[in-house]
């Protein structure tokens, strides 16, 4: 029963296809990515429109024309190729859930906070980190707007870029076979709980002030 | 003889539940305190899948960071969808059977100060929160992690959340602090020694001298920021001032539970020769009162130095100091003393412990605000207000011209009414100064609280070893 729930949410991400977007920013943190007003939401959805709010729009609500994902090229970006320590600040998942409602399923960046990239996974969103070169490149391909098409895959962990060129990505192996096969982890560790309930006796025993 | 162990390799290996070939590990959670913000979808994800919360008594929950801070808010939230969240919180608390503290209790406040003050959060304990800031624990020497919405909904339903096991850091801070110099001080320096990013996949343990020297509280102060510099988690062993700190608290274990709990929290402490990946040491001596210029926390400058330009910086940081500086509306060369400021924030779960506002109220002491000065001091708690009340610093605080609020985040992030306007410029004793943090285009920069109170009566920020001198 508890493996039939484990395939509950989370869409699968195995190969992906789709326009990059170049921001190159560093530090692009979540109050950024998902100003606070919007998280007064007891849902996860339909936070896309609302992605970037502050870059992305005026006070007003017009669209600021030159913010990458309002340029007509990148509208439809599935990628983002960010510029170091992206997704720091907040623990807040809404960032990701904003980024997967826009249409965003794979960021590349030197580097992630922890938090953002654990919640990346959570949410069908591949978290890739290269060296400095590698996202130097492709960012220069993300800026060839919509001829920059670049391929994901995460099966074979390798990236190609528009010019046929090939990067090759690490990523851990668990969170991998959780995301190839869309699997919720709630519903894999209830399979463990015989093990939780070991655990929670012995520890209970050793120190009963907890 | 079993090889030595960090603090963090001990609290690790005692909430290992289970471990998979490549590291991927299961780890016991023993406190999970919950907010109004990142933990409905949770929730619903429990109904939905027939789920049910394994340990409600491990679980803790208060609404903090949409609740109105004003004296009149018994009459209710405004605000609708901050209303519907505060109100789901209260459902969600009873369905499942949580412990709880509702807006209209007296122990109500920021999650991360209450969880202390109530006895929750103890020594050697794992504890999680869907909040960045859950590093605050450590203090205690306390694994203390933030988590997402799903990890949330993991916890809740499992008790457990499935780690990688991080990196040690080391962050010492040897020898003793100049007059002036506080915990926000060195917390702040040491994100800017080693950058936002300096700490992630790590989980630094501070210590050295200055770091003892510290109160509970500003060893509070300086773990809640470890999230800034990137770490995983930050964390101070425990000892006698911890004790202290804890016994007698409501949830913290009494009589024989005691002296079991404490004979084991004595061996909490990284052994002799045991192995950091990264270590970085600043020298107690060297630290200034610091303030944050720009838009990152680890745009962190001595008060006594100039706004930077954006050619001092490399790499992506030139472009991002420009974006900074422009956002912020600051000139390169200027002195960081001669930014005059709108407002002041006291408060925040970096700096709203009583300990916070005795030092604010110390240099508040029998002074007015400057004319046209927006002075705020939001309690983290009800009790730390009540506890102010007592020792008069709300006196203090009002016939200085600040408002005493009511408990919660305010103005730390701007979720409630308490926000800047568009350009208003703020000293804040809260822990990020991130675009549009306090409020739309609203310009933050990060301070002590004494440092913040000082700017509140001169008017521009200050440098608080000349405070005196200046006022005389
Ligand atoms: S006071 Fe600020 S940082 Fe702390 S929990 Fe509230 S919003 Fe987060």
């Amino acid at each position: 029963m508890e493996a039939a729930k484990a395939g509950k949410t989370m869409e699968k991400f195995d190969k992906l296809t789709g326009v990059a977007a170049p921001l190159p920013l560093v530090n692009i943190d979540t109050d950024m990515i998902i100003p606070k007003q919007f998280l007064k939401t007891i849902k996860r959805s339909g936070l896309g429109v609302n992605l970037f709010d502050e870059m992305r729009y005026d006070r007003q609500g017009n669209e600021i024309e030159d913010f990458v994902l309002n340029k007509p090229a990148y509208r439809n970006a599935q990628i983002l190729v960010a510029g170091d320590n992206f997704g720091c600040g907040s623990s807040r998942e809404h960032a990701p859930w904003a980024l997967a409602d826009f249409g965003i399923r794979c960021v590349i960046s030197t580097s992630f906070a922890d938090i953002f990239y654990n919640n990346c996974f959570k949410n069908g969103i591949l978290p890739i980190v290269l060296p400095q070169e590698d996202v130097d490149k492709l960012m220069d391909d993300a800026n060839r707007g919509a001829n920059a098409v670049v391929t994901v895959d995460l099966e074979n962990q390798v990236i190609t870029g528009p010019d046929g060129g090939e990067i090759r990505f690490e990523v851990d192996s668990f969170k991998k076979h959780c995301l190839l096969n869309g699997l919720d982890d709630i519903g894999l560790t209830m399979q463990k709980a015989d093990a939780i309930d070991a655990f929670e006796k012995k520890y209970g025993a050793e120190a009963p002030w907890v | 003889m079993s090889a030595p162990k960090t603090l963090y390799d001990k609290i690790w290996d005692a909430h290992l539940v289970s471990e998979d070939e490549d590291g991927t590990s299961l780890l016991y959670i023993d406190r999970h305190l919950v907010h109004e913000v990142t933990s409905p979808q949770a929730f619903e994800g429990l109904r939905t899948s027939g789920r049910k919360v394994r340990a409600p008594e491990k679980t803790i929950a208060v609404p903090d960071h949409n609740v109105p801070t004003t004296l009149d808010r018994a009459k209710g939230i405004d605000n609708e969808e901050s209303r519907i969240q505060v109100e789901a919180l209260d459902k969600n608390a009873k369905d499942f059977g949580i412990n709880y503290y509702p807006v209209s209790d007296v122990r109500q406040g920021i999650v991360h100060i209450v969880g202390p003050e109530q006895g929750w959060t103890l020594p050697g304990m794992t504890v999680v929160c869907g909040d960045s800031h859950t590093a605050t624990h450590g203090a205690f020497g306390a694994l203390a992690h933030g988590i997402g919405t799903s990890e949330v909904e993991h916890v809740l339903a499992t008790q457990t959340l499935i780690q990688k096991k991080s990196k040690n850091m080391k962050v010492e801070i040897t020898g003793k602090l100049r007059p002036g110099v506080t915990a926000k001080d060195i917390t702040l320096s040491v994100i800017g020694a080693t950058g936002t990013a300096g700490g992630t996949g790590h989980v630094i343990e501070y210590c050295g001298e200055a770091i003892r020297d510290l109160s509970m509280e500003g060893r509070m102060t300086v773990c809640n920021m470890a999230i800034e510099g990137g770490a995983r988690a930050g964390l101070i062993a425990p000892d006698e001032k911890t004790f202290e700190y804890v016994k007698g608290r409501p949830h913290a274990p009494k009589g024989e539970a005691w002296d079991a709990a404490l004979a084991y929290w004595k061996t909490l402490f990284t052994d002799e020769g045991a192995h950091f990946d990264k270590v970085v040491t600043l020298k107690g001596e060297d630290i200034a009162p610091v303030v944050t210029w720009g838009t990152s926390p680890e745009d962190v400058l001595p008060i006594d130095a100039v706004v930077p330009a954006p050619e001092d910086f490399k790499g992506g940081k030139v472009e991002a100091a420009r974006r900074s500086l422009d956002y912020m509306g600051l000139t390169p060369g200027q002195k960081l003393t001669d930014i005059q400021i709108d407002t002041v924030f006291i408060g925040s779960c970096t700096n709203g412990r009583i300990e916070d506002l005795r030092a604010a109220a110390a240099v508040l002491k029998g002074r007015k605000v400057k004319d046209g000065m927006r002075a705020m001091v939001v309690p983290g708690s009800g009790l730390v207000r009540a506890q102010a009340e007592e020792e008069g610093l709300a006196d203090i605080f009002k016939e200085a011209g600040f408002e005493w609020r009511l408990a919660g985040c305010s103005m730390c992030l701007a979720m409630n009414p308490d926000q800047l306007a568009e350009g208003e410029r703020c000293a804040s004793t809260s822990n990020r100064n991130f675009e549009g943090r306090q409020g739309y285009k609203g310009r933050t920069h990060l301070v002590s609280p004494a440092m913040a109170a000082a700017a509140a009566i001169t008017g521009h920020l200050t440098d608080i070893r000349e405070f005196d001198a200046e006022l005389a």
